[in-house]
């Protein structure tokens, strides 16, 4: 997550169209054949969900409702396994109707085939990873995220997408190595600017092109993770070659009128872990470097300059039913003084050092068919907040409400969460699984 | 002299032989803490693995009834009462695939980790209260998984038939602050199994009934296939069923890892 990014306008949605027709032929020719290939050992499971969210500041954006997010969804997941577990398949898909919109569509969540030889695992297809230690803070997860899934109340598990990726891993000894490489691109989802006010300093601009990294060999993302348990610590150790997955629009005024283009630029990131039990709980420590390696001099305005990122979190269990996080994280600009002497004039500007603090505290209550979360962000640097207070409730098994707000705000229209300060929205969640 | 002091010997053991019919006739070859050392032994640590699918059933007092079912794996790693649990969840829909281990060591928390299906998230649980409740049910964690021997001070208070059972009845008083100040125990003779065990709080009025239902010879290991925890003053009960329950199955120790936590292995779990 950085501290700013200046358009919040591009988001990659779920195919649609010919390709969704396709993917879902595809789908449905695996549902009728892998009963028969998988004899015996084949699940189908998955829920119907409703998810609804309004703002509630009264505001709307040019064109845009009250309504944040309106949407049925049916997610089906079919599972299965060849005798023994040295192969099995995966294979999650959601199909959408977005009330607002009165549009339906589809998505791939998850779709791959495992292999077990001993010591050693595969996994080929699109696949969610997650990796590192912190609650709701990334360092070393590098992997995409969808941040209007989290703005908008739906679910915690929509703020991971899935990578298409060939992931291996390799069990030794002690040690865990994990290596993933995925020869497409992934970006961030962020908060629509027809559904989400939104700060974007290109607003102006009449022509908007993005630019995803193409699929080739040179452009493939690699991730590695070691990992092994020193003396109670959780150690691992992780590199990432790749991008960043957040757009960095560059403006381009050649010829009058003013076009953006967003690209994404390239990225490594180097980093650490550790975690164990502690002063009663679980403290967890984690460090990384960004390496802006389209601009390591850290001169160019429309490229993020290298980054230096750190958490250090602790959590424990107060009495039988009360849970209690907190989290330090913070920024650090490595080429402070390029990056402000190339700051373009009227830019916001941000501070060499950003930090976050965060909360988080449950309560389960009435046989933990009740969850009451409260979990929060402040920074102190940027002196905005993201509060996200919610009721959960569990009415028969398999059948759970939510509702609960997404509070944003903050001194200025520029950072992070102080950019979305107009968007405080409630939301109200209800799932069938099965 | 010598005649006195022969009388008094003989007095003394007469009283003894006198009391042991009535108040404590093992006090002089077994001590509560005795008895429950083997219960522990016999309830926890049979064999050197375990396993079994389980069934619960949580009632509350409207009759509402909710369903758990999940797979365990039990290891004892041999070093002292420490042992590892491999916990996979079934049922209900909502946490399928949702997998748990814990490893437990003789004198310091446990280690706990969850892994998250759904986001592919294995993560530490901070685990401080052994007392908190276990997937929602009537049975806390130390329910499951056993409370440290050192923990409690055990007194003898008698010996009498309980479902049929000879018995030994223990109380049990923690040490320190817990859920509970006083636990009664009725413990089988033959077999060392607790047959009911009743949970005193606070205001020393009873707050949970365990009873061991059905008792079942698995491998030459009596086992308590059906038990339920009974919360008397929420008139909620949890009722506990293992079946394919095996000994000996020779788990490995591997499986009780991160790796086995977001794959979980086949062969046991199904």
């Amino acid at each position: 997550m950085r501290g700013f990014f200046p358009s919040a306008t591009c988001r990659s949605r779920p195919r649609s169209g010919s390709s969704s027709a396709r993917t879902l032929l595809v789908g449905l020719t695996l549902l009728s054949l892998a009963p028969g290939a998988y004899a015996g050992d084949v699940d189908l499971h998955g829920f119907v969900q409703g998810d609804y969210a309004s703002r509630v500041t009264g505001l709307r954006p040019p064109g845009g409702s009250d309504f944040i997010l309106g949407e049925e969804r049916l997610q089906l997941t079919l599972t299965g396994a060849v005798a023994g577990g040295r192969s099995g398949f995966s294979a999650k898909t959601d199909f959408i109707h977005d009330s607002i919109l009165d549009r339906s569509d589809m998505e791939v969540r998850e779709a791959y085939i495992d292999f077990t030889a001993g010591p050693l695992e595969a996994r080929v297809g699109r696949q969610i990873v997650t990796w590192g230690t912190g609650d709701l803070l990334f360092v070393n997860d590098v992997f995409p995220k969808d941040w209007a899934a989290l703005f908008t109340g739906r679910p915690l598990e929509y703020l991971k997408v899935g990578t298409d990726a060939l992931k291996l891993d390799w069990y030794l000894a002690d040690f865990g190595f994990e290596a993933i490489a995925s020869p497409t691109f992934e970006a961030d989802r962020l908060p629509d600017g027809d559904r989400f006010f939104v700060q974007d300093p290109f607003s102006g601009a009449t022509n908007r092109t993005t630019r995803e990294p193409r699929p080739n060999l040179d452009n493939a993302e690699l991730a590695i993770k070691v990992s092994r348990a020193v003396i109670g610590w959780e150690c691992a150790l992780y590199a990432d070659r790749g991008f960043y997955r957040s757009p960095a629009p560059e403006p381009d005024t050649t010829g009058g009128s003013m076009r953006v283009v967003v690209r994404f630029p390239r990225r490594g990131v180097y980093g650490a872990s550790v975690q164990r039990a502690g002063l009663g709980g679980v403290i967890n420590l984690e460090g990384g470097y960004y390496d802006s390696r389209n601009d390591p001099e850290g001169n160019d305005p429309f490229v993020p300059n290298s980054q230096v990122l750190y958490l250090a979190g602790y959590k424990r269990q107060m009495g039988p039913s009360v849970m209690l996080g907190l989290q330090y994280y913070g920024e650090r600009i490595r080429q402070y003084d390029q990056y402000r002497s190339t700051l373009p004039s009227g830019a916001p500007e941000q501070d060499r050092h950003r930090s976050l603090v965060t909360s988080r505290a449950t309560w389960l209550s009435d046989y933990q068919t009740w969850k009451l979360s409260f979990f929060g962000y402040w920074s102190p640097t940027d002196e905005d907040f993201y509060l996200i207070p919610e009721v959960w409730h569990s009415l028969a098994d398999g059948v759970w409400a939510a509702v609960g707000g997404n509070i944003f705000g903050g001194s200025g229209e520029t950072t992070f969460f102080g950019q979305f300060d107009r968007n405080d929205n409630a939301y109200a969640a209800i799932r069938y699984e099965f | 002299m010598q005649s006195v002091r022969g009388v008094l010997s003989l007095g003394t053991l007469t009283l003894l032989a006198l009391g042991a019919g009535t108040v404590a006739p093992a006090a002089a070859q077994v001590t509560g803490e005795d008895i429950v050392s083997r219960e522990q032994q016999a309830f926890l640590y049979a064999a050197r693995d375990f396993r079994a699918d389980v069934s619960m059933r949580l009632v509350d007092k409207e009759g509402q009834e909710r369903r758990r079912k999940l797979t365990m794996l039990r290891l004892d790693t041999g070093e002292g009462s420490s042992q590892k649990y491999y916990i996979y969840f079934h049922e209900p829909a909502d946490v399928r695939g949702t997998a748990f281990l814990v490893w437990k060591y003789q004198d310091k928390d446990d280690s706990r980790w969850l892994f998250i299906p759904a986001i592919k998230l294995v993560t530490r649980v901070a685990a401080k209260d052994a007392q908190s409740s276990f997937v929602g049910s009537d049975f806390s964690y130390e329910d499951i998984s056993g409370r440290d021997l050192g923990a409690d001070s055990y007194k003898l208070l008698n010996e009498e038939a309980r479902e049929g059972k000879d018995c030994y009845v223990v109380e049990a008083v923690p040490k320190s602050s817990s859920a509970f100040t006083r636990k009664v125990s009725w413990i089988d003779k033959k077999t060392f199994l607790p047959v009911r065990e009743e949970f005193y709080d606070v205001q020393n009025q009873l707050a949970r009934v365990f009873t061991a239902d059905e008792v079942k010879d698995v491998g030459g290991h009596p086992t308590v296939v059906r038990r339920t925890m009974r919360d008397v003053k929420r008139e909620h009960h949890t009722e506990v069923v293992f079946e394919n329950v095996g000994y000996d199955s020779g788990l490995d120790e591997g499986l009780f890892s991160e790796r086995y936590l977001q794959k979980p292995p086949a062969q046991w779990i199904k």
